[in-house]
């Protein structure tokens, strides 16, 4: 009696573990004060560390939100403006801002962006105007886990995965590539693009400029497209420094090329700014072609003109984006560290990340088995025991066991800290567990220690392993 | 040393990317051009395309900018950093209670008490464009047919079809019965869609309807409801501008049928709602489907994550559509202003010799301009739309973009405009019959 999209349950993927650990916060949410033995969420990759800058914004432009502008009500206009262009206003403020997070060294023309109710309804618009059902698009693992809903459940397409690995701080290779490539032509699946996302989700890194020449190179030779998600461009908060597509085109000196016709980009403020419940995204193209398409899709997530408006007011302010990436960025790196310090402490090591709101961070060590079983027992405990909601690798595709993202900007700085302390306990009662008798601990646990690096460190050389990427 | 170029060819689009479905090459839409080169203007352009195609509703902004003026936390979150973080946090599918709540009791308020809406079964998206496009993925495969009376809003072909791949048949109803939908003219659309292999999923009604202005009959829904019934098909109900009808006790909810049969069979049935035609809101993007089947409410949740109604809007609107006092006020009003204005309407086109159907809702009329056509074809019809558009410079919509049978018929918007340019509208429209009769 229902379409087969209803029946096939996992193309949207909600009994993943990803959703399953939601459901088990949603039981038993921690509170400091009424609950606190409950579960902290660190699965969600909010940003709520900026919300007093934003709070004095509107206390000091109340005409955004009044419907007002320069004393006149502008309600009526507002209410009645349903064009899928969009408000050209907002369109002009948002791509000053994007070219603001990427220091200014590219420009965006206001007339390629198209507007959508947030970046889940921009991904999914672009595949459908790039992708015929059963073609299929490479994506580097580990990714995000709603893409597996939102590039393919309604479209039809398929996801390839471009398997990378802890042995290069899961950085993408041309083997991989190739690998991925490869793979697909096997399932006889048509590969119409690789989409990325840089930063990473849920790697917490920035693509780097090998990375970004790769993917050219490979877009370029297979003629294929280019989506690269960009919606952690503004959480950017240490070296290296962000890389967008878009500067590419510009170095390669590749802007108006055909090639630039294939590179689409996907932006949104539900993470730079912390307002995922207002719903907006962007798809920014150079290709006409996809504008017009993607501009007449965008009929079907239109973003409330309400809050259209209060946007292109908010980031029309010049003075009020500069402060606020600054300080924003100045917070994130604070919180990363406190979760990358809090971890250290008990040995437990982050890959380096400088973007995100999460670490990625390596549990491999605790793993009773070096199995995705093993992974999913640890996850369990530290969920059900430990009382913390992380998402596990495998929910993410990791094609290695032992890898966890876990959020450190969804909180306060002290529930953050009592996560650290409940992480601490955690591990010193897995230690005491495992650990010989007293007088031989020290002993032995250098040799532990030693062990729980996997050979393939001591054989490879400087370049190959920054030290600091297994912090 | 020449250096050659290596074309490399552009990379295709999709199929969907490229074909036409998006119907946006139809003269529904040329006439949309002509009034945006040369707009109406009171004072600046007197003599310029007034726009009549426009199903908007702009007769009662006065009372939502009043309750604005005095309910202003609706819009500030109470100044408190905790209403204003929470509300811009909260992107979960199931969309703000409060806001469900309101939306159910306004559904239920439009109906006149008529009709119970459980908040649970509320399922919010960004417009009714949304709404329908997301039922039609949930209850069809690509290539299945939904059958829609004609004459239909010339958006469906779009919003059914581009993406999902569905095919529209029409059910054709025609104006010796008031284009109502009878009996025989479901059976004729559903054996017309099995003869072309196609699996007939549901019937798609628009009540009130758009364009005719009119609801549907209690006896013609029971019809329908009977026929989706033995064929074991979906009902989708379209009532955008259920807020419209001017008399309130002249609409039938399909949602009154169900409950008078105990819900018997209801998982059959959705509801399409917004606040766009009711509320005047367009740009605010509120829709809902509203369904009986526990399946398409929970599936329906999922995917409107990609057509999520901003939770600022969601916050506003919470907040006015619980104020029954507001509503209750709204509803009276609106519905009154927009009598006025059709009676206004059909009074001035009967002096210019024009017939309507006789209509009891919506922002339009459903205009009968087929004794004056040359030929009674599309081709006719199209001629003096093109007369009326250039000459007397009205930007009307033709029955044929909304695949209407019988060539003649014009949907004419009054809502979307003051009092004084619909009596300008008038007076065009008078001179211009004078001169077509005395030639």
């Amino acid at each position: 009696m229902l379409s087969k999209k209803v029946t096939d349950c996992n193309a949207h993927g909600q009994d993943s573990s990803y959703f399953l650990g939601w459901q088990a916060y949603e039981k038993n949410p921690y509170d400091d004060v009424h609950n606190p033995n409950g579960i902290i969420q660190m699965g969600l990759a909010e940003n709520q560390l900026s919300f007093d800058i934003l709070q004095t914004w509107l206390d000091n432009n109340p005409d955004a939100t009044g419907f007002k502008k320069n004393g006149q009500s502008v309600f009526k206009e507002l209410a009645l403006f349903q064009d899928y262009h969009g408000l050209l206003s907002f369109k002009k403020a948002l791509v000053n801002f994007m070219s603001e997070i990427r220091g200014n060294s590219v420009t965006f023309d206001p007339n390629n962006l198209v507007l959508t109710a947030g970046a889940t309804s921009a991904n999914e618009t672009l595949i459908f105007c790039v992708a015929n059902p059963g073609d299929a698009f490479l994506v580097p693992t580990p990714y995000y886990p709603g893409f597996d809903r939102d590039l393919k459940w309604r479209t039809g397409a398929e996801i390839v995965p471009i398997h990378c690995s802890s042995s290069n701080s899961f950085r993408i290779t041309k083997s991989a590539l190739e690998d991925a490539y490869q793979q697909a032509q096997k399932q006889d699946l048509k590969v119409k693009g690789i989409l990325i996302t840089n930063p990473s989700n849920p790697l917490g890194t920035s693509l780097n400029s090998h990375e970004l020449d790769l993917l050219f190179n490979f877009i370029s030779t297979k003629n294929m497209h280019l989506i690269s998600d960009e919606v952690y461009s503004g959480t950017v908060f240490s070296s290296p420094s962000f890389i967008s597509v878009m500067e590419v085109l510009k170095n390669k000196n590749l802007i108006n090329s055909e090639v630039s016709k294939r590179v689409h980009i996907v932006c949104s403020l539900s993470k730079d700014l912390g307002l995922p419940g207002f719903r907006i995204g962007a798809i920014y193209s150079c290709n006409e072609e996809v504008v017009s398409a993607a501009t007449k899709m965008s009929s079907f997530g239109l973003i409330s003109s309400q809050t259209q408006y209060l946007l292109s007011e908010m980031l029309s302010d010049g003075k009020f984006t500069k402060s606020y990436l600054s300080e924003n960025r100045r917070r994130l790196k604070h919180r990363h560290e406190t979760l990358v310090k809090g971890l250290q402490k008990v040995g437990i090591r982050c890959l380096k990340g400088n973007a995100g709101l999460y670490c990625w961070v390596d549990m491999r060590h605790l793993l009773s088995s070096k199995t995705f079983q093993g992974e999913m027992e640890l996850w369990k405990k530290i969920v059900y025991d430990v009382r913390l909601n992380i998402s596990p690798g495998s929910s993410c595709h990791c094609s290695e066991p032992g890898w966890f993202r876990v959020c450190f900007a969804n909180m306060s700085e002290q529930t953050l800290l009592f996560a650290m302390q409940r992480v601490k306990s955690f591990v010193e009662s897995m230690s005491k567990k495992n650990s010989p008798p007293r007088h031989e601990h020290l002993r032995l646990s250098h040799a532990r220690r030693t062990k729980s690096l996997p050979k393939w460190v001591f054989s490879l050389t400087s370049n190959q392993l920054e030290v600091g990427d297994l912090r | 040393m020449a250096i050659e170029s290596v074309q490399c060819p552009s990379v295709e689009l999709s199929k969907i990317a490229v074909s036409e479905t998006h119907g946006e090459n139809s003269p529904y839409f040329a006439g949309w051009k002509a009034y945006d080169e040369n707009p109406y203007h009171e004072k600046h352009n007197p003599s310029g395309v007034i726009q009549m195609g426009l199903a908007e509703n702009q007769v009662s902004f006065d009372l939502l900018e009043e309750y604005l003026e005095s309910n202003q936390e609706a819009t500030s979150w109470g100044k408190n950093v905790s209403g204003f973080k929470e509300n811009a946090l909260f992107q979960d599918y199931h969309g703000l209670l409060a806001f469900r709540k309101a939306m159910a009791s306004f559904m239920e308020q439009v109906r006149g008490g008529k009709a119970k809406f459980n908040p649970e079964r509320v399922v919010l998206t960004a417009g009714a464009t949304a709404a329908n496009e997301l039922l039609t993925f949930i209850l069809t495969n690509p290539g299945d047919a939904l059958l829609v009376p004609t004459p239909y809003y010339p958006g469906f072909d779009r919003d059914l079809r581009w993406r999902t791949g569905v095919e529209v048949v029409p059910i054709h109803c025609e104006s010796s019965n008031n284009f109502q939908i009878t009996p025989d003219a479901l059976e004729l659309a559903y054996s017309h869609a099995t003869s072309m292999n196609m699996k007939v999923r549901g019937v798609l009604i628009t009540n009130p309807s758009n364009p005719l202005g009119a609801t549907i009959q209690r006896t013609v829904l029971e019809q329908i409801l009977d026929f989706v019934t033995e064929k074991n098909i979906h009902l989708i109900s379209d009532e955008i501008y259920s807020g419209s009808v001017f008399h309130s006790d002249e609409f039938v909810s399909i949602a009154e049928i169900l409950e008078s049969r105990n819900y018997k069979d209801s998982e059959r049935c959705h509801i399409v709602y917004s606040l766009s035609k009711d509320l005047g809101l367009p740009g605010f993007r509120v829709g809902t489907v509203y369904s009986y089947n526990d399946q398409v409410v929970t599936t329906a949740r999922r995917m409107s994550s990609f057509t999520l109604i901003s939770s600022q809007t969601q916050f506003l609107l919470a907040s006015m559509l619980s104020n029954k006092e507001f509503t209750q006020k709204y509803i009276k009003t609106n519905r009154e202003r927009l009598r006025k204005r059709y009676e206004m309407i059909v009074e001035g086109l009967n002096k210019a010799g024009i017939m309507c159907l006789k209509g009891n809702a919506g922002l339009f009329c459903w205009m009968d301009l087929s004794p004056y056509l040359k030929e009674a074809t599309k081709e006719g019809e199209l001629e003096i739309w093109k007369m009326i558009m250039e000459e007397v410079k009205l930007n009307i919509s033709p029955g044929s973009s909304c695949r209407c049978s019988e060539a003649g018929w014009f949907r004419v918007c009054f809502a979307n405009m003051s009092e004084q340019t619909l009596e300008v509208a008038l007076t065009r429209l008078h001179h211009f019959m004078d001169r077509k009769r005395s030639k």
